[in-house]
């Protein structure tokens, strides 16, 4: 398969999510520059992080503008798997591909560190080779990652099983202790409605091999390898992948 | 004619540069400050000489960039 890595002006996480597709995983991957306007016949789309266009206005609030985010939201309305990871899963808060919005971390501060994860969900194609409530050590860099919705809005959210990743401790319970940043619910990431939109503020490309300290973070990337080997083998084994 | 937008985070959320801000104002000596809420303050030059629809414009502009709706409230002015 191909997974396609957006280029904004001030991504810095691009080369690692192409490794991690392209070296890690052996995947066919390219970097997609974010004038672009097309994916070049990607099966899957990478939103990376970094500070896409100097996260002027409001992290992520520029980048919608790109013109490769009309291709990414046509190729998501289509369907296709979208993962956005930290500045990519603002970015895809501020196009409204996912619901809510991020303020600063509740400390202030920038957090650079490892965190531990529960993988709340597996029927995503960002997360179906995981086995449910699974426990990632991933690491974690940003200083707007406390994610925000209104009471209603997230509620919604975990009535429709809409939240995909939770900030837990090493032993996957989520306390207040284990959240970095202030996020509602301790909600490390989400999915769309239609569950293949997926954002997380950790990031898994930058785990993908135990030499980076951590290998947790392969399974989220593999496990689109696998969604679409299943799709691909026909509805029978795609249903079987979509409930394990 | 020039416009003037103000955007403050929401009362529901909280925010931590402002409380930052606070505590640094009360280290100062203010002991008085309570509370501190930190926005953002737009100028925006628009043609044209009508306020009323410089005002629409630019309430439509604070609602679709310069605001970001779930998070954040903000109150529009057409200067004279």
């Amino acid at each position: 398969m191909r997974f396609a890595v957006v280029v904004f002006p001030g991504s810095n996480s691009d080369r690692d999510a192409f490794y991690a597709a392209s070296r890690v995983l052996g995947q066919d991957a390219s970097l997609v520059w974010h004038k672009d306007t097309d994916l070049g016949g990607a099966d899957a789309v990478v939103l990376p992080g970094g500070f896409a266009h100097g996260d002027y206005l409001r992290t992520g609030a520029i980048a919608r503008f790109s013109p490769i985010m009309g291709a990414v939201k046509a190729f998501a309305d289509r369907g296709g798997p979208v993962i956005g990871i930290c500045n990519g899963f603002q970015v895809l808060l501020e196009a409204g591909m996912l619901p809510g919005a991020m303020v600063r971390n509740r400390g202030i501060k920038f957090a650079s560190k490892y965190v531990h994860v529960r993988v709340e969900q597996t029927d995503t194609p960002f997360t179906a080779a995981c086995t449910p409530q699974q426990v990632l050590r991933l690491p974690i860099a940003h200083g707007e990652g406390n994610y925000f919705a209104e009471p209603e809005a997230l509620a919604e959210l975990e009535r429709n099983r809409q939240v995909i990743f939770r900030y837990t401790n090493a032993s996957g319970e989520p306390t207040d202790q284990s959240n970095p940043n202030g996020s509602l619910n301790n909600i490390a990431g989400i999915c769309n409605e239609r569950r293949n939109v997926v954002g997380l503020m950790p990031h898994p490309e930058r785990a993908a091999e135990i030499a980076l300290g951590s290998a947790d973070g392969r399974v989220v990337l593999a496990s689109v390898v696998t969604a679409l080997a299943a799709v691909a083998a026909g509805p029978e084994r795609s249903r079987g992948a979509a409930t394990r | 004619m020039r416009a003037r937008v103000y955007v403050t985070l929401k009362p529901s959320v909280f925010d931590p540069q402002g409380r930052v801000v606070a505590d640094a104002l009360v280290t100062l000596g203010y002991q008085d400050v309570k509370d501190v809420r930190q926005g953002k303050f737009f100028e925006v030059e628009i043609d044209g000489k009508d306020a009323a629809a410089a005002k629409t414009r630019v309430t439509e502009m604070a609602d679709k960039l310069l605001a970001n709706p779930v998070i954040e409230s903000y109150r529009v002015e057409v200067l004279p």
